[in-house]
């Protein structure tokens, strides 16, 4: 079955002034359910653009964006999917518990149901002992973890991630990612995943896509097939071999631009 | 001591300290400035009122009638409003303040509400902020005394009584600060937070009452703190000008009536209504520090 169906779209901004800029053309992207798809290309090809495009941030200028069989403003106005940006983007005032249930609120989720399920995704992201701190008393790492559990809560089909480890440590980051995965086999959510760098896309996804810049356009798609993933896989001949092939596909994109 | 983490918990705890630093901050100017008033004195008198060894004047007279002495003023406080009255001047003070207090509370909340709903109006639509914002500071342009009598009569032909006249004239000055901080502080969630709130599908409203307002306060309280010294400037303006009985605004004009038969009146009222400007000034404060909690609000 198909989560998001992306057809010709493009996104141009400031159409028609001095200033337009031509940020993504003619893009064409199916994405199964519970796939994880990863967007990767040099700075300004448009992956973040594309990424907001689903999530209905903002409008194609042309061709059509299909969440979930329905356009993505209806998906978005059916709460259908959860971001997480690469700023944990946690509100201050509010304590951890209550950072990871506002979306909750909105929904109107009673007192006692919104407190279950902050503990329950607590204990998924492993912070179980941290619903009564502030976000600031946590590291950038847990506030991370904050963030996700937050875009996970209310239960998201689609979940869009940009760069959310991109603030993050090495050993922080590779930690988080097989968290991630862990989530993701548990949760069976789908996921499309923005990111800078070639080992993360190569381990976390099924799919790699690879877009070229100015204006953004699909260059490649990589199938990653490692099967069960685990800190391990890193340093087998298979995830390097697939490595490469995300980095050549890299380099054939600078080389053409 | 073994504390496990440190968490930094704004609290009572915590502000005792604090509150204690600031009363000896408080003290110590207050002697600094009975130090110089009274040295001021003490030179005048030597030089017949010039600069020590030069014969250029002094800017204001060194006499008692124009700078009474601190003791004079001091003991003012405890004498006797009228003679033969019962109420000692300081008594008197806190009868008229809290009369005053009144009217400038009616004033505060007044203002601060319509501040909040102008900065509301002024987020919601740019052609609004475009149209509302220059009337706003414009209004601050016009000078309360002119003001004043007007809302007064307007009062008085619609029934309205003199409180309220006066609770006006107090707005007049309170949603100003509010309106002007609140639109600053209601615009400042990063376009991340607001994507945010739009990715969960939130309304205007719910993205108002919990990110634009919260994060507002940090803007939101400097601004009460000012509304609230405001106020009781415009409640003491508004009383002078509706010649309403009670409170501090009449005390200081009567007294200033009667400068020359009691000069430390007129200073120990001054003082009143300087301290119910702080008072209200305190009372905010303390209302910030249980409300703004946060990385800014710890002492980092």
């Amino acid at each position: 079955m198909t989560a998001v169906q992306i057809s010709g779209a493009g996104m141009t901004f400031n159409p028609g002034s001095d200033n337009a800029v031509r940020a993504l053309d003619d893009i064409d992207l199916t994405i199964g359910h519970g796939e994880f798809v990863s967007l990767i290309g040099p700075s300004g090809c448009g992956k973040s653009t594309l990424l907001r495009l689903v999530g209905d941030l903002i409008t194609p200028t042309t061709g059509s964006i299909e969440v979930f069989g329905k356009s993505a403003e209806q998906a978005r106005l059916d709460r259908d999917y959860g971001m997480a940006f690469q700023q944990a983007g946690l509100f201050d005032w509010r304590k951890v518990a209550a950072n990871i249930e506002l979306p909750l609120e909105l929904i109107g989720w009673s007192r006692s149901d919104r407190s279950a399920r902050s503990k329950e995704m607590l204990e998924l992201v492993k912070l179980d002992d941290f619903g009564d701190h502030y976000p600031w008393q946590l590291s950038g790492g847990m506030q991370q973890r904050v963030a996700i559990a937050r875009s996970l809560a209310f239960s998201p089909r689609l979940l869009l991630m940009d760069e959310p480890f991109g603030a993050l440590d090495e050993m922080t980051r590779e930690h988080m990612q097989s968290e991630l995965l862990r989530i993701h086999a548990k949760t069976a959510t789908t996921v499309v995943f923005v990111t800078h760098s070639i080992s993360e896309a190569a381990y976390l996804s099924n799919r790699v896509v690879v877009l070229s810049p100015r204006p953004g356009q699909i260059h490649s798609i990589i199938d990653v097939d490692l099967g069960e993933r685990s800190d391990a896989i890193r340093e087998t001949p298979a995830f390097f071999a697939k490595t490469t092939e995300v980095r050549e596909a890299l380099r054939a994109v600078e080389a053409s631009a | 001591m073994t504390a496990p983490v440190e968490t930094a918990r704004p609290g009572f705890a915590r502000a005792a300290p604090a509150v204690l630093r600031q009363a000896v901050t408080v003290l110590g100017s207050l002697v600094t400035i009975v130090v110089l008033w009274e040295g001021y004195k003490f030179i005048g008198d030597r030089t017949d009122d010039t600069w020590p060894l030069t014969n250029i004047g002094l800017p204001v007279s060194s006499d008692d009638l124009t700078m009474p002495h601190a003791s004079d003023i001091w003991s003012a406080f405890w004498a006797p409003v009228q003679r033969g009255g019962s109420d000692s001047l300081a008594v008197f003070l806190v009868k008229a303040s809290w009369f005053t207090l009144r009217e400038a509370a009616l004033g505060f909340a007044m203002g601060t509400c319509i501040g909040l709903v102008l900065a509301a109006i002024m987020l919601r639509s740019h052609f609004a902020e475009r149209g509302v914002l220059p009337w706003v500071n414009i209004s601050q342009t016009v000078p309360l005394i002119a003001l004043a009598p007007i809302v007064v009569t307007w009062g008085r032909t619609n029934g309205w009584g003199d409180t309220l006249s006066v609770a006006l004239i107090s707005t007049y000055l309170t949603f100003f600060p509010v309106a002007v901080n609140g639109l600053k502080g209601l615009q400042s969630p990063q376009a991340a937070d607001i994507e945010l709130m739009r990715s969960y599908a939130a309304g205007w409203r719910d993205t108002l009452f919990k990110v634009r307002l919260p994060a507002a306060r940090p803007y939101l309280f400097p601004a009460f703190k000012l509304a609230g010294t405001l106020s009781v400037v415009g409640a003491i303006v508004g009383e002078i000008s509706a010649g309403v009985r009670g409170g501090l605004g009449r005390a200081i004009l009567d007294f200033a009536g009667r400068y020359s038969t009691g000069p430390a009146k007129v200073y120990a009222a001054v003082i009143g209504a300087g301290l119910l400007g702080l008072f209200v000034f305190g009372l905010i404060s303390a209302a910030e520090r249980f409300f703004v909690r946060g990385p800014q609000g710890s002492g980092t």
